[in-house]
């Protein structure tokens, strides 16, 4: 690896980590204007143009607003928690492909930060990663609705993410690589993964969902039964970097969801495209595909958000154990089959 | 080497902190940090996939259970059990013959056998796979049906229920 290559690399980290910043921020923004139009009502529409500023404006309030750590707290891990939120919903998108090879100057880079050959598991294991943030905020706040917050949040992301693990597998069976960037060049052409695994992909939104906490599996942060949940005694950017991770993590997960099963940056009539414009500008069509396809996602948690109430929680256990986890045990020895005998 | 070295020292520095913690959630978050230097170590000696799972399995999966478990019950100072000093004195004894046992099996052992890795990309995902379902295949599905009545013992012991225990 050249200097050129490490500085392109550097340069798409901090894209990357900018627009990921950038998409959270508005998802804010968005999903008040969303809940307002399923509500029949306007939305934030005072700072700028349709409100336009307002995530900037909820930022400045949130630096500004005074910073209380509780006196009983244990105050260093008071301080880890909502850092390690933030921090395991950044690094997610390190192994997501965002389009294919382009071409600057004369030599051919890849749009994606690093292409290791376990990247499927790398996100796995950041999700699962992502729960201490939860738990160690929860826990260091010393207090019990907190606590209970955390200790729902740790059983709930156990749960689902065994289920995850089981769609990835069926998965796994159809691409034969764990390699993200093999996956999304193999839907080239309409072979998109939804099509050969479309139970793995139900099983997997219902289980992002509960991973990024969302509703209907916002269960850790349930205001009508623990005040705030996990993060009750947080105030001022603590709050926001919780409030916020989860944005970031809905964006990650819908580009996962993107990748894995919606064919990533792939279009119909891509090949057409790419010879006529050449090759700078296609692979940045792409590119800007694969951010429609985000949006979609991230435009359907929020409508499922302001659709559908909150489960109670032994209804969450239910599903999680009872009704996915055979689910997906079915889908895999369903695709076992198939492959064996159709493919 | 030097990077191993200083991954080693941490692994057995947050070891250590486990043991001497006084709050067990402190100890379990120090175990957390020691799983992690493990990681960092199978990435070195380049098995990408022992180490993500072991990040996702033991980091990921088990102290999160742990951790659970703990914050469930919260432990601390005044409601731990204090033990007498003759338990500490046994246990002082018990812990130091252990050591002498490990100090000695090692010994016998020594390190004049270096084992040569002949292929140092045995441990990429498609490597360990063929291993494993080929030339390791009966051990690796008895371990599997080990682990399942394991399982399957664990909540036979959990179920209250007198008609199905």
């Amino acid at each position: 690896m050249d200097t050129r290559e490490i500085i392109v690399r550097l340069v798409l980290i901090v894209v990357i980590f900018l627009i990921s910043l950038v998409i959270a921020m508005y998802s804010t923004y968005a999903e008040r204007k969303i809940a307002a139009f399923f509500q029949d009502r306007v939305g934030p529409n005072r700072a700028g143009p349709f409100g336009i500023l307002q995530p900037l404006a909820d930022g400045a309030k949130m630096f500004l607003k005074e910073e209380i750590i509780p006196t009983n707290s244990s105050k260093f891990l008071f301080i880890v928690g909502p850092s390690l939120a933030i921090m395991t919903a950044c690094i997610g998108s390190a192994v997501i492909p965002w389009g294919q090879q382009i071409q600057i100057g004369t030599r051919m880079y890849d749009l994606q930060v690093t292409d290791i050959n376990v990247g499927l598991l790398y996100i796995f294991g950041v999700v699962s990663l992502g729960v201490y943030g939860v738990m160690i905020g929860g826990w260091a706040s010393n207090n019990k609705y907190s606590l209970l917050g955390a200790i729902r949040a740790a059983s709930q992301n156990i749960s689902y993410e065994i289920a995850m693990g089981l769609s990835i597998i069926a998965l796994l069976m159809v691409t034969n690589t764990l390699s993200l960037k093999e996956i999304a060049a193999q839907q080239h052409g309409w072979h998109w993964n939804v099509l050969y695994q479309p139970i793995g992909f139900l099983l997997f939104i219902v289980c992002a969902f509960a991973e990024t906490n969302r509703t209907p599996f916002d269960l850790p942060e349930c205001e009508t039964e623990l005040v705030g949940g996990y993060h009750t005694e947080y105030s001022s950017m603590k709050l926001g970097f919780y409030l916020f991770a989860e944005y970031i993590n809905m964006f990650v997960s819908s580009a996962v969801m993107a990748t894995l099963y919606w064919g990533g940056y792939n279009y119909p009539g891509m090949d057409w495209v790419a010879a006529h414009v050449g090759p700078v500008v296609g692979p940045l069509i792409g590119m800007v595909v694969l951010f429609a396809k985000i949006f979609l996602f991230i435009f359907f948690f929020m409508w499922v958000r302001w659709t559908i109430p909150r489960f109670r929680y032994d209804q969450l256990m239910d599903l999680g154990w009872k009704g996915l986890i055979p689910l997906a045990i079915a889908n895999i020895i369903g695709t076992g089959l198939w492959i064996t005998f159709v493919k | 080497m030097s990077i191993f070295y200083f991954i080693a020292f941490l692994s057995i520095l947050f070891a250590v902190l486990v043991i001497s913690a006084k709050n067990p959630v402190h100890s379990i978050l120090y175990l957390v940090l020691t799983f992690f230097t493990f990681t960092v170590q199978y990435i070195l000696l380049n098995a990408q996939f022992l180490a993500i799972v072991n990040f996702i399995v033991y980091m990921g999966a088990i102290l999160v259970l742990f951790l659970y478990t703990l914050m469930l019950i919260n432990l601390n100072k005044d409601s731990e059990p204090m033990k007498t000093n003759m338990v500490k004195i046994a246990a002082v004894l018990g812990g130091g013959c252990l050591l002498v046992v490990v100090v000695a099996a090692l010994k016998v052992v020594g390190v004049s056998d270096p084992v040569l890795v002949r292929d140092p990309n045995l441990g990429l995902v498609k490597n360990l796979g063929k291993v494993l379902f080929d030339e390791f295949l009966l051990p690796f599905e008895i371990s599997s049906l080990l682990l399942l009545s394991a399982m399957v013992g664990a909540v036979l012991l959990a179920t209250k229920d007198p008609k199905i225990a």
